[in-house]
Order: structure tokens, then sequence, then C-alpha cells
């Protein structure tokens, strides 16, 4: 039995470089960007599954503008094994529900047995992205795992939440989100490195996937930024430097006179 | 007057405080009705009508909590339905934020996440949010359907004000294809007798620079009353767990008082902490990025400044 796993990868600017909005409020992802790093959790998840499994095919999904063929092509360098980019200019300042839209349809498109999603962005970081396609494909919500054991159809993870811990248990086609707990991810080999530039990466239109551009983009978001504003720098604190204990009486002299005491 | 809903966040009825503070920004935008979802409504109805909760909606199924999300998603889609809200609140969790996002889908609604204020506006809600590691700050509303809103902790200092909490029972209707990502286990975390760390006025947190030994850490917490927390390189090296881990991938904490102590301050810890009110690093390296936030930093070795401090500030509290 063959199983074809969707793992959505997303474009994100670095988040060690100089993150800003454009004039339009729309996250400024020019210059340099990077795989969202939470995503090489679920590419990683992905490899997994295929070493362990007979017949594992796995696609990297991505929407975004040129630029975000990066997150593809360094999916395909962990080794993924082909690529989809959804590339149209009406989808420019998508929210999360149209952003959600999109991908659900051309996941739907793959056929996919298991869709695998990081648990956040770098950049938006909203998470709110694989309960959202969970809804829209009707599958069972599987997420937040920081443990995962796949098992013939059986996915079944432990979720760390803040009362308790949890175990969910869901039979494929199943929507999967992983942390950074789950798994280490792999660094691209020279091999892998040289292969990628070889393996196909599709790119679909909005039209290619069933979807009117008039429910994505800026003018369909059904949230509206009023504004952005970058907050203040912080003015210099005073710094101390400890001498035979004088550290600690000054920090406690701080906090005092703070009325943290 | 507009009814609110507000989905409580509680284990087994007893209540946590982003309710309270759920609650209180409910009532800048209308008539706050709690959303009770589970078993333990006699232990939370006081603490939900002591915050101005007119109504509360007791939602006790078993489909709702053996499963993940989707039951609840349903339940609250129907009870959109019928209550016709001007918004709904829900605390930002992880589960609150998945809540959220599928109701938003069902329901054809906006939905804003990790808001850290909410006012009243001409066309509904305004939300702030703190973005890029706190570097930016946001105003949004939303254009279409229910506003759907999460809330992160110690956005609002709860303010009690007398509610009626009066019952209504609402009965959902639950569809197959909602149970299907089953809870097959659950087990509650361990009480560690600290301060919740997401709700906490203090935090004190530990990273690398403890080299494994949080005792100082805990002990100096303790003497404030502090949750302590800890940095991923901590967590990743195995000294303390990952519940505890603030920054991108763990909790992000907004308290009065931020305590890093051995942290280096790398863009992923700062995004978890930077909004908090007060900062304060103790760190042997004076080069640390942590000292660019500071309002107050010691350049010292944690392992002899803290202890001393924590002496100091038991005999200041007698």
């Amino acid at each position: 039995m063959s199983t074809t796993i969707v793992v959505c990868v997303k474009y994100v600017p670095d988040a060690a470089g100089d993150r800003r909005f454009n004039s339009d409020n729309t996250v400024d992802r020019g210059g340099d960007g990077v795989l969202s790093e939470l995503d090489e959790y679920a590419v990683e998840e992905a490899l997994k599954v295929r070493d362990a499994g007979d017949d594992v095919t796995i696609v990297a999904l991505t929407v975004g503008p040129e630029e975000a063929r990066v997150a593809i092509l360094k999916s395909l360098q962990m080794g993924a094994d082909s690529g989809v980019h959804v590339l149209d200019d009406a989808i420019h300042g998508s929210d999360a529900i149209a952003t959600s839209l999109v991908l659900a349809k051309a996941i739907e498109q793959q056929r996919a047995d298991l869709v695998l999603c990081g648990m956040a962005s770098t950049d938006g970081s909203m998470s709110v992205i694989p309960a959202m396609l969970a809804e829209r494909l009707g599958l069972p919500q599987v997420t937040f795992g920081s443990e995962v054991t796949v098992e013939g159809t059986s996915v079944r993870v432990r979720r760390d939440g803040d009362a308790a811990t949890e175990t969910i248990e869901a039979t494929m086609p199943v929507l999967l989100s992983v942390t950074d707990q789950a798994n280490e991810p792999r660094y691209p080999s020279f091999k892998g490195i040289m292969s990628a530039k070889k393996k196909p990466v599709q790119q679909l239109s909005l039209s290619d996937i069933g979807v009117d551009a008039g429910d994505v983009g800026t003018d369909a978001a059904w949230t509206r930024v009023q504004q952005t504003q970058e907050r203040p720098p912080r003015s210099a604190g005073t710094i101390v430097i400890d001498q035979d204990g004088s550290g600690a009486d000054q920090l406690v002299e701080f906090l005092a006179v703070q009325k943290f005491i | 007057m507009t009814e609110i809903l507000v989905l409580v966040d509680h284990t087994d009825g007893a209540v946590r405080k982003t309710t309270a503070e759920l609650l209180t920004l409910a009532r800048r935008l209308g008539e706050p009705s709690a959303v009770f979802v589970g078993t333990g409504i006699d232990a939370a109805r006081d603490a939900l009508g002591k915050y101005g909760a007119a109504k509360v909606y007791v939602l006790d199924d078993a489909d709702l909590t053996d499963y993940l999300v989707a039951p609840k998603v349903e339940a609250l889609a129907q009870l959109v339905e019928q209550a016709q809200p001007g918004a709904v609140l829900i605390a930002s969790d992880a589960e609150g934020k998945e809540i959220a996002g599928r109701l938003a889908v069902k329901t054809s609604s906006g939905i804003i996440t990790d808001a850290v204020d909410i006012e009243a506006g001409d066309d509904g809600p305004v939300t702030t949010q703190s973005v890029f590691a706190g570097n930016y700050t946001v105003s949004a509303t939303v254009t279409r359907g229910t506003p759907i809103i999460t809330v992160k902790p110690n956005a609002v200092t709860p303010e009690a004000v007398a509610g009626e909490a009066a019952e209504e029972s609402f009965s959902p209707t639950i569809s197959e294809a909602a149970k299907t990502a089953k809870v097959v286990g659950r087990k509650p975390r361990a009480a560690t007798g600290r301060p919740e760390l997401t709700e906490a006025a203090i935090v004190v947190s530990g990273g690398r620079g403890t080299a494994g030994k949080f005792e100082p850490v805990e002990e100096f917490a303790d003497a404030l009353g502090a949750a302590v927390g800890a940095s991923r390189a901590a967590v990743d090296a195995g000294w303390y767990p990952h519940a505890y881990q603030v920054g991108q991938t763990g909790k992000t904490v907004s308290p009065q008082l931020y305590v890093a102590t051995g942290i280096s301050g790398a863009i992923q810890h700062r995004a978890g902490m930077q909004t908090s009110k007060a900062i304060v690093a103790v760190n042997k390296d004076e080069e640390a990025p942590i000292f660019e936030l500071v309002d107050f930093g010691v350049v010292g070795d944690l392992h002899a400044v803290l202890p001393a401090a924590t002496e100091k500030v038991k005999q200041r509290k007698g």
C-alpha cells in the first residue's frame, strides 16, 4: 500500500534579521528568507515515516511568492521527493483563513494519507493553520505531537498541554502537527543538496487548484490591521558588576525600590 | 445588551485566572456569558459570577472532552448560531487557538490570536497584539462574522463585579465526523506549588549558565513567590522540563518582573519574554545580548549572586 505525505512548509523572514512591515501592513518578506525552522520538524517526521515504511512519497507544499521556493528546496534537500508551489499574485496579504483555504485545496489534489505541519510559523506564529486544515479537510486533528508513533495507518501522539499530558490517537488519513520536541531534524547531506536540484517542483496558480481569486488576498481578509507600530527601544538599564557580593546587594535593593519585595 | 461568549478554561471546575481576565475584557464589549464545557460547574459557578458572568452555558457531555478539539468547536458554533454574540473570547493557549481557528472557519468569521488588549470600537472590538518578538504592536479588527479573539494571559487585571451566573443548559449535537481524534490517555501535570508560569506576576528563569543546577534559580523564585522558567538551551540539555520553557517554542510570558539568570538572550528567548514590564538579568558575560533589554543587570556568577540575594530577600520579608 502506498502512502502519500504532504508536508506544509512556510517561507519566512529570518528571525535573526531585521523583521518589519510593508506600507500596506503585510509582513515584509523581501530580503533573505528561510524555511520556517519549526517546519523542519514536520519534514523530519515525514522522513522518519518514509524510512520506516514501504512506498512512502513525500510532497513539500508551500504557498507564497517566488522566493518561497526556498522553503521547498530546503525540504527537498532534507529528503522530500517533490514539491508543489502555489504561486499567484492574488494571494498577497491573505490572512490565516484564506491561507488555509489555498492549502486545503492544494492538499485535496494530492490525495494525502498524512498531512504534516509544524507547530507554528516563526513569523505570524498564530498556530492555527493545522487546526483550520483539519476543519476544512474533515480530517482527524492530531496536533502538537511531542512524540509520534505511526504504525500502519494508526497515528498516536503525546500532547503536552498546560494542565495535562494527553495521548491522542487516530486512523489515517490524518492531519498531524509536531513540536520541536518530536525529533531532531537532519541536515541536508551533500548528496541531498545535489539531488534536490533534479526533483520535480510543480507550480500551480489559484485557478489550477480551483480557488476563486476573490476569496484570498488583502481585500478578502476577514480581519483588518488598523495600525502597526514599532515598539520604542527599551531605555538603557543599570548594569553593575558583582564584586564580593555587591551584585546581590544592589539587585535586592533594586527589587525593593521597585516594590517587588 | 450584546452577549459576549467567554470559553471557560478550567480543570474539573477549578477556573484559571485567564478566565477572570477574559470576563473582565468581555464587560468592555457587552454582557459576558461564560461557556463551561465538562464537569465541575458547582465548583466554578462562584468564580464565574464574581467576575461578572451574567449567564453560564453548561455543556456537560463526555463526547466534548473524549475527543480533541473538534466536538467543542461544533458545540460552540451551534451556540454562536443561537446566541448571536458580539464576540467570542478564548484563552490563547495551544488548544484555545485551535478551537478559535476551527470555529472561525466553521462560522465564516475573522479570527485574531494572542491579543494583549481589547477595547470596544465603532466597528466591533479593536485588539492589540505584540508581534516579531515584541518589536511591534499591531491593532486590528474583525471585518466579517463574529469576532473570534484569543487573549494572552496577563492582558488585564481581573476586576470583580458581581454577575448573576444564571445557568442555562445547552445540548449541542456532535457529529460522528468530529469524533475521530480520540483522547486515549490523560495525565494531569504534577503540581509544583509555584504560580502558573504564564500567569505569574514574577518569573525567574535559568539557562545555560546554570550548568544544570537549578536549585539557586528555584530558591530565588520561591523567596520572591515567583514561577520558574527555563531557556531552550536548558531544556534541550535535559536540565528542566519542556513545560517550563520560555521562548518561541515554549511559553510566552508577560509578568510584572522577569529575571533571566544564565541566559544569553537569543531572539527565540526574547520572543517569549520581551513584553515583560520589568526585566532583570544575571549573567557572567557582560556582552550577553540580554543586557540590552534589562532595567537592571548584574554581571556576575548566578551561583554566587542568587543564593546571596535569596538570603537578603528572606531577611527583608522577615
